[in-house]
């Protein structure tokens, strides 16, 4: 898990122009499942092309086992892809898809290392074989990819880029395309796969509950660089600015002052926090998670403010409240109509504060909160990534 | 009046078929004739597709439409495709106005591109001549110092006509292929022509049949073009059915004319098929 496998130096892309990675630095390790995360055109897919060696970089390098790689054609790599859209062959059925790499292989013969010969025909067959059991799709060999299910066509790319025994294995968006009780499923068999063949993965989704569910390490980009590199828990706990609270989970992001550690100004009031390490009086943004707010009687509250929206989620519900003009989600298992003047507590581990950054301001207001723009976000971001 | 309006549409229907077809059915039938008319009708024989045969300058001209058509399918076939997978290639900015430029030979008055053809290899022949003779006064080895007109040129007219066809039956093909193939491909091991050869040849398969049928049909039913660029030593069939017209009327004309015809007709209900049969195919596998 500790020793360092590929490393991005100083990488630099542009097309027509336009700046797609402004020098990105990256290392990744062994073994381990990293997933670049972000919204459409933050670079994360031209990342993965330049690893994979389908996209060469403007400048900087890309180290393999400390190896520079840039000119090392893909079908040199020892990295395999699973692509977007599965892109199997339609010609050809399951058990050739996934014989295909090792049909190109070509291994020096024990005997006389000069000649490289194919690999016989029963090892082709024995580790198809194993990779069909892997992804349990065994007694699917003679069908044509267009006549298997999403997720199986989706099993046959993994297993069609696994039996090559890889080191690395990069993933762009596999799961996009499925729908969201197939993905997740395929979330956990991912996750199992990478741990059953200990190797390397590098996945790119714009899905942050995805990076959260299956990742080591999270890897945030935006706008050609990265934002924060982290655990789940880090990314989640720790966000490092306002773009990053935003795009992971929910937030509510209030301008504050940190009056001295531990103790953060918000509203003209003092809330005690757990963070330290800013300047007197320095303006800092504050993130409050919808779940860590407590609703309590007006008088007990630490701040009062009115219901404007509520919205049944089954567990829980969003509850859309209007402090001063600045509105928050709160997720509460506790109904309160629409109208209703409530209190809200907020326990000091609740409150995380950033330093100010370039993406102050932009996010954590929900005064046009709506599930419907989640979506849409989202759905664009699935037909923009292709262009790049 | 919705009636009457249909009823005048069918006559104008058939009246459109009738000045299409009669010529040529009469063309068939007369070919049947047993006497040397076209207008008497003397009996069933098959004397004149008898005599087609021992026409030596009809079987030389059938062998040359048949030799040049082939030559010109299988390159502007495999010119084609490259072409075509270029063109995918491309950013769409490049690639439209490209494509324009392609389509307008197609469009082209076919007399057009025969005349500027044949003009271009006129003029090439003044300029190798003054090169051959420039090159010869050296004396390493002797440049033949006059070209002229004949199979080459035709064959280079053929291919240029063909590869449009050839173009535009493919590029739908690349188009419908997931992009990330290629890449798959590679990925996998393949270098960019194995990766031709392996994925995306099987994937074109049908576009690139389609285009060399109808390159095929192009080359041999090809009149204007040939004519204007096959000089005096070598004649297509079409050509040496306009030189027979002018001498005196001869029913072989008919004969061979209707074997051109029935020809022609086959390929075209080959290349039909084939694209319906695709069609049916691609729509099964997207239900």
């Amino acid at each position: 898990m500790s020793k360092e496998l590929i490393r991005l130096r100083d990488l630099c892309m542009a097309y027509d122009d336009e700046l797609v990675l402004d020098h990105l630095n990256l290392y990744i390790n062994d073994k381990e499942f990293l997933t670049l995360l972000g919204p459409s055109g933050c670079g994360k897919t031209t990342t993965l092309r330049i690893i994979g060696g389908f996209s060469t970089p403007a400048s900087g390098d890309v180290l393999f086992d400390g190896v520079r790689i840039n000119d090392v054609p893909p079908y040199q790599r020892q990295i395999n892809t699973v692509f977007q859209k599965y892109a199997l062959f339609p010609h050809l059925n399951v058990f050739e898809n996934i014989a295909f790499g090792l049909r190109m292989q070509r291994r020096s013969d024990p005997k006389d290392p000069k000649r490289k010969g194919k690999l016989s025909e029963e090892e082709i067959r024995e580790r198809v074989m194993e990779m069909l059991e892997v992804i349990s799709l065994k007694g699917f060999e003679n069908r044509k990819p267009d006549a298997l299910s999403g997720g199986q066509q989706q099993r046959v790319a993994i297993a069609r880029a696994l039996v090559n025994r890889p080191k690395v294995l990069l993933l762009d968006e596999p799961l996009g395309a499925l729908d969201l009780k197939l993905r997740k499923d395929m979330q956990i068999e991912l996750k199992r796969i990478q741990q059953q063949v200990g190797i390397t993965f590098i996945y790119v989704t714009h899905d942050q509950e995805e990076a959260l569910t299956m990742s080591d390490t999270i890897v945030v980009m935006d706008k050609g660089t990265i934002q924060q590199i982290g655990t789940p828990e880090d990314i989640y706990n720790e966000p490092k600015n306002a773009f990053v609270a935003d795009f992971i989970g929910e937030s509510n992001i209030i301008d504050g002052i940190m009056v001295r550690d531990n103790l953060v100004q918000m509203y003209g009031r003092q809330f005690p926090c757990l963070d330290g390490g800013f300047g007197e009086n320095e303006p800092v943004d504050v993130v409050i998670r919808p779940e860590d707010i407590d609703i309590v009687p007006l008088e007990q509250g630490q701040l009062t403010g009115t219901v404007t929206g509520v919205t049944f989620k089954g567990m829980q519900y969003d509850i859309i409240v209007d402090f001063r003009g600045f509105k928050w989600l709160i997720q509460t298992t506790d109904h309160s109509p629409v109208g209703a003047k409530i209190g809200i507590k907020i326990d000091p581990d609740g409150i995380h504060v950033m330093k100010k950054s370039v993406y102050s301001g932009m996010y954590g207001d929900y005064s046009s909160f709506s599930d419907a723009y989640d979506e849409l976000d989202d759905a664009e971001a699935g037909e923009d990534e292709d262009e790049t | 009046m919705k009636r009457g309006a249909s009823v005048f549409n069918r006559v104008v229907m058939a009246l459109v078929f009738l000045f299409l077809y009669a010529p040529i059915f009469l063309l068939i039938i007369f070919s049947f004739n047993a006497g040397n008319s076209n207008m008497v009708w003397k009996g069933f024989s098959l004397h004149w597709y008898g005599q087609l045969f021992h026409n030596r300058l009809i079987m030389q001209s059938v062998y040359t439409t048949l030799l040049v058509s082939f030559l010109a399918t299988l390159i502007a076939t495999v010119a084609g495709t490259f072409a075509a997978i270029g063109f995918y290639a491309m950013r769409r900015r490049w690639r439209s106005p490209l494509m324009t430029i392609n389509n307008i030979p197609m469009m082209n008055a076919d007399i057009v591109t025969g005349v500027s053809l044949c003009l271009l290899f006129v003029a090439f022949f003044g300029l190798w001549e003054n090169f051959a003779v420039w090159f010869n006064s050296f004396g390493l080895f002797r440049l033949p110092t006059h070209l002229s007109m004949g199979f080459g040129t035709m064959l280079i007219a053929h291919v240029t006509f063909n590869i449009p066809y050839v173009i535009l039956s493919i590029g739908p093909k690349l188009r419908q292929m997931d992009k990330n193939l290629i890449d798959a491909a590679q990925d996998l091991g393949c270098t960019w022509m194995q990766a031709f050869w392996k994925v995306v040849l099987p994937e074109i398969k049908p576009g690139v049949i389609s285009g060399a049928l109808t390159a095929f049909t192009m080359s041999i039913d090809d009149f204007v073009i040939s004519y204007f660029t096959a000089g005096s030593s070598a004649s297509t069939l079409a050509v040496t059915i306009y030189g027979m017209t002018k001498r005196r009327v001869n029913p072989q004309i008919n004969a061979v004319s209707t074997l051109l015809f029935v020809a022609v007709l086959l390929l075209l209900a080959a290349v039909n098929i084939r694209e319906a049969r695709q069609e049916r195919m691609a729509a099964q596998r997207q239900s």
